[in-house]
């Protein structure tokens, strides 16, 4: 038998880029958060993220396999990511059950029941956030106090995130200033860091940045989205605090605190539920910038990142829609007959 | 206390006449008059929005009915394939006409180039679609007729009556079939055709569309029609017609004497729901392209068969066993 | 813009070219694996029987001419044009016409065709075989084109639009630039590049001609900077030749394409469905300049053409001279021999190529290269969900949606393809080259193309 030909369409070439790669691509961005977090929640943080990727390979192979009937996905990185996502999410201290429940909403509610990878309108992780927050508020809001494993196990005492503390001041009565509050809100170096309160993963800055900077040159997300959101949350928070910086924080404040990054960069560059091309993506970032100053200031969240990105996310067929990439030989506005 | 009921009373009720009396002379400045009986005629429609006849739904076809009914007093040219005469009936009831009986059709797949008659020389990949690989290339067998195998008649059917035999990697036909025409049309090398449903399902037909010579198309494929023209002898009818090295029997014209088949060299014509032949000793050419049950419930005698090969088309190798 | 992404830059010495020009929207930058560059040509052996189809151009098939058992000459016609778009065929070789029948061809399906069994070589004495460069272009304008006509040019970059067509631009247009296309986008071929280091002043020649037969001032020659030995020879040669220039360009898939090419050199934008001379363009491939050349200066009809033969594990990648009807076994041969797992034969490159058959395929007009891959190589991955990471939408050069236009044909939603410009698509295979999730979109698009034309010039007949 002479050799048997292979025919099928051009092109025969394909780059080495597979969804596996960038998948576990993110991983590795999500490293240094994951070194940060173990170093100030401690075993907890590690028992956190081991519980939340457990669930969410275990949710998405059962529903993958008995539900769906489909090939298993699990190997396509896609529910690690999401489980790490999740861990980073929730404050070290959450109860085993509830992040269970957590990775079932992610993966069984957000993911799976659209029909799987690619096909969810909303971000999984964020709707599994929203979804704790609002069923076990207490929990999802009772922050450990970060103590650097270097200093040994010490109790863990629990406190506010710097912007609940922010919002319990300033909507208190009679309300305080900034300047009152000063004292009980951390230093810039610490939220830079990651030596304060709040979900796991979102508390330092610079491992965040750094876990950006490697997805951008290894070209997994693109500017777009991290830069206008940033800028809006800086330009829009910080017309605020020119007006009366006694009653609104400024800009560097709203940038360093909460999940303002983690989303950034993390959440909002997903790329199943961001807009396709550079314009739309400058418009999503924008509107989540927008909305998440606007639910921090008069919300009655002291956080507003996942609300705004998810908000957002309903959007992004429209955005998709309106915003096509400039086609070749064809000048904006004029039809051609 | 007291005014503001009043108030709120007052106000809705006016808003609400106002409201009523503009949607009054809305409706009737905009009604459009539609004949009942389109309504009527649609509810006796099969209601499969196949566009089996020509229109782009059944309402389309209940509005050109009746129309035509009442400007030329007939229903020629309009038929529901799906329905059939019995539902051509309810409509020609419904609108006061006469309708001609017209032969129930069925479609055929005129290929049997499955994977052991035409075995692959090349292997095909990419897009799961005839169309697509029928503008690629020439087929996997080698056979630039034959069937691609990829199933674009399947996507097409919305009855459920056509499906992929995986042994032969050639569609079959089942009962379900509604002569509809969605397949005809989506099958990009013209192998499926709609035919006379024939007596007790008995049909004639040539399985094979290649026009090679007869050379070219035997090195394909095994079962190819070469155009020897030996039943266009042998049939008294005139019903076979030889083009381009490729035999066709006109179904209008077929008596189905069957002695097509007995001549036919390499076994191109075919022959589907008949009694096993007495004369020959094994000759299992005789298949039911039915299901199981109804084959063997109305034929006996061909219940071995059928229960063979419950609702495909035998297979290629039992056919050369014999 | 994500336009950027995923592009690798290798570094070429661009210092001395100036600035490098390329095209703005998408683009890719595979591998590009010239293994056979330094190969010079080789001049192939006759073969013993030519396969000449009839159908070797754009457009309508060519209509024979001689009937079995006629003794043919080298250079006499075999086949005149068929239509307006169509091209004459002459025989390649010498030789008694053992039939005229079915024979396969690139596509995969027999055509009709003319087979010669080969006797000897004899030329027709009007066809001038010296090499001697001749440089004097006595005839006009019309007398070039009836010329280039009669010698049965095609466009030799592959897509083999009859080239005479292409210069005589509609009434009302004026063309104000030729442009040479000397780019050779596509990875693995080499022929272009071959033949302007060792023909390069028979492609001026070619070049001046086609200038007057188009009455233009202007030429560009483009030339990516993965060839600098090539930009080199013909910016040297083109120093004393009046309004030729040569014109380095950066490395970008698939800058050979027309409408990619004039952006590239002269930063203008064919309108979407129209022809480069709506904005006063020619494009010719630097293959063409040549037969051109030879067609007008040496009374010489396309009969043969450089074809590389290469690929990862062919022991002699090479360039060759072969007659048109070689079938491309031959040239496997010459290149010492079939790798012994090779999976896929590709005529052409890679991204655009098409898988052949059968080694009995013959050499044709637009045949520029044949790539034998590996069976590792010649398989596509499995196919897996979109996870809309876009890069499609951003390495597509003509700035359309891939993944959307894909999904609207598979379901049939060819309306919505007709909108979202689907027929603007050159096929040029980015998008499903860097797709991550190995969707076979070109394949769909492909599909989309055709009904979408075909629905179209149904629309055009009522």
């Amino acid at each position: 038998m002479m050799n048997m030909f292979t025919v099928s369409g051009s092109p025969h070439i394909h780059a080495s880029e597979s969804s596996k790669k960038i998948m576990y691509g993110v991983v590795i961005a999500m490293v240094p958060a994951m070194l940060v977090s173990v170093y100030f929640f401690g075993l907890d943080a590690l028992r956190v993220l081991l519980l939340s990727v457990v669930a969410c390979l275990f949710f998405e192979w059962l529903i993958q396999k008995y539900l769906i009937k489909g090939q298993l996905t699990i190997n396509d990185g896609s529910a690690l990511v999401t489980g790490i996502l999740l861990a980073f999410n929730v404050p070290s201290n959450l109860p085993g059950w509830m992040i269970i429940v957590g990775a079932l909403v992610a993966i069984g509610m957000a993911k799976m029941s659209f029909g799987g990878l690619g096909k969810n309108v909303f971000n999984p992780v964020l709707v599994a956030r929203v979804f704790l927050l609002i069923s076990f508020p207490v929990q999802m809001t009772s922050w450990p106090k970060p103590s650097p494993i270097t200093k040994g196990f010490v109790d863990a005492s629990t406190g506010a995130t710097p912007l609940g503390i922010l919002k319990e001041g300033l909507g208190a009565d009679p309300p305080k200033t900034i300047s009152e509050l000063a004292p009980k809100l951390p230093g810039y170096m610490q939220t830079f860091t990651g030596d304060v309160g709040g979900s796991m993963g979102e508390v330092s800055a610079i491992a965040l940045i750094l876990g950006g900077l490697y997805m951008l040159y290894k070209k997994i997300i693109t500017w777009e989205i991290p830069v206008s959101m940033l800028l809006t949350v800086a330009v829009f928070s910080g017309i605020f605090w020119g007006i009366n910086p006694e009653q609104y924080a400024d800009p560097l404040f709203h940038l360093l605190t909460g999940g303002m990054l983690l989303g950034a960069i993390f959440m909002a560059t997903d790329m199943v539920t961001s807009p396709m091309t550079s314009g739309g993506q400058l418009v999503f970032g924008t509107g989540v910038g927008l909305l998440t100053i606007l639910i921090r200031i008069w919300g009655a969240y002291p956080e507003g990142v996942s609300f705004a990105i998810l908000l957002m996310n309903a959007v992004v067929p429209l955005i998709n829609r309106g915003f096509k990439p400039r086609r070749f030989g064809i000048k904006p506005g004029v039809e051609i007959a | 206390m007291n005014n503001i009921v009043i108030i709120a009373i007052a106000a809705l009720g006016s808003l609400g006449l106002v409201a009523a009396v503009i949607l009054y002379f809305v409706a009737s400045k905009f009604k459009v008059y539609e004949d009942p009986k389109i309504d009527e005629v649609e509810e006796a429609l099969p209601a499969a929005n196949c566009g089996g006849c020509g229109f782009p739904g059944c309402r389309a076809f209940a509005e050109a009915t009746t129309s035509s009914a009442k400007k030329n007093k007939s229903l020629e040219g309009l038929n529901c394939p799906v329905g059939g005469n019995d539902v051509m009936q309810t409509v020609g009831n419904i609108l006061g006409l006469e309708v001609e009986m017209t032969e129930p059709l069925i479609a055929v797949v005129r290929c049997n180039g499955s994977l052991a008659n035409t075995p692959a020389k090349v292997k095909y990949e990419g897009a799961t679609s005839c169309a697509f690989a029928h503008a690629l290339y020439g087929g996997e067998g080698g056979c630039q007729y034959g069937c691609l195998g990829l199933g674009d008649c399947v996507d097409a059917c919305d009855f459920d009556a056509i499906h992929m035999n995986p042994d032969t990697g050639l569609p079959v036909v089942n009962n379900k079939c509604t002569a509809c025409g969605a397949c005809v049309e989506a099958c990009p090398r013209d192998i499926i055709e709609l035919r006379k449903k024939g007596p007790k399902d008995r049909r004639i037909f040539v399985s094979c569309v290649n026009k090679e010579k007869g050379a070219p198309a035997k090195k394909n494929c095994s079962v190819a029609c070469i155009g020897c023209t030996k039943c266009d002898k042998v049939c008294k009818f005139d019903a076979i017609t030889i083009d381009s090295f490729l035999a066709y029997i006109d179904f209008s014209k077929c008596t189905l004497c069957r002695k097509c088949v007995e001549v036919c060299p390499t076994e191109a014509i075919w022959e589907v729901n008949f009694k096993p032949r007495k004369a020959k000793p094994v000759q299992p050419k005789t298949t039911a392209e039915t299901s199981a049950e109804k084959a063997s419930a109305r034929k006996p005698a061909t219940k071995k068969v059928s229960a063979e090969k419950a609702d495909a088309r035998p297979a290629p190798e039992k056919k050369n066993e014999a | 813009m994500p336009a950027r992404h995923l592009k690798r830059r290798t570094k070429h010495n661009s210092g001395k070219m100036g600035i490098l020009k390329t095209f703005a929207l998408g683009g890719i930058h595979p591998e590009e694996n010239k293994l056979s560059s330094d190969a010079p040509i080789e001049r192939l052996a006759l073969p013993g029987q030519a396969i000449v189809p009839l159908g070797q151009n754009l457009g309508v098939p060519s209509k024979p001419v001689v009937k079995r058992g006629d003794l043919v000459k080298v250079g006499q016609l075999l086949a005149e044009t068929g239509g307006f778009i169509s091209a004459n065929i002459h025989a390649p070789v010498s030789g008694k016409v053992a039939k005229i029948d079915n024979v396969i061809d690139g596509t995969g399906y027999k055509r009709p065709g003319v087979i010669i069994e080969v006797d000897g070589d004899e030329w027709l004495d009007e066809i001038d075989r010296s090499d001697e460069l001749n440089t004097e272009i006595s005839l006009d304008g019309k007398e070039i084109i009836d010329k280039i006509k009669t010698a049965g040019l095609v466009g030799m970059g592959g897509a083999t639009f009859p080239t005479y067509v292409k210069l005589m631009p509609p009434p009302g247009k004026k063309a104000e630039y030729l442009i040479i296309n000397g780019v050779e986008c596509e990875p693995y071929l080499t022929s272009d590049h071959r033949l302007m280091l060792e023909k390069g002043p028979e492609i001026l020649v070619g070049t001046r001609i086609l200038m007057k037969a188009l009455n233009v001032e202007k030429a560009v020659i483009g030339i990516e900077n993965n060839k600098p030995d090539a930009i080199n020879h013909m910016q040297e040669l083109a120093k004393s030749l009046d309004g030729i220039t040569v014109q380095p360009l950066k490395v970008q898939y698939p800058q050979g394409g027309e409408k990619q090419l004039i952006k590239a050199v002269l930063n203008r934008e064919v309108p979407s469905g129209k022809l480069p001379i709506e904005v006063g363009c020619v494009v010719q491939n630097v293959g063409t300049a040549f037969a051109v050349y030879e067609a007008v200066q040496k009374n010489k009809p396309l009969i043969e053409r450089v074809v590389t033969v290469t690929g990862m594990a062919v022991k002699k990648p090479s360039n060759f001279l072969a007659r048109i009807g070689t079938p491309i076994g031959q040239l496997i041969e010459a290149a010492e021999g079939l790798p012994e797992d090779t999976g896929k034969i590709i005529g052409g490159g890679p991204m655009m190529g098409k898988a052949l058959t059968s080694l009995e395929v013959p050499v044709v007009k637009g045949s520029s290269g044949i790539l034998l891959m590996k069976k590792e190589e010649a398989s596509r991955k499995p196919e897996g969900p979109c996870i809309r990471c876009a890069r499609c939408t951003s390495v597509c050069p003509m700035g359309l949606e891939p993944f959307l236009l894909s999904r609207v044909s598979k379901l049939g939603k060819f309306d919505m393809a007709e909108n979202e410009k689907i027929m603007d698509c050159i096929e040029c295979g980015s998008c499903q080259y860097t797709c991550p999730a190995s969707i076979p979109l070109l394949d769909y698009l492909r599909l989309g193309k055709n009904k979408v034309g075909a629905i179209m010039r149904s629309r055009g007949r009522n």
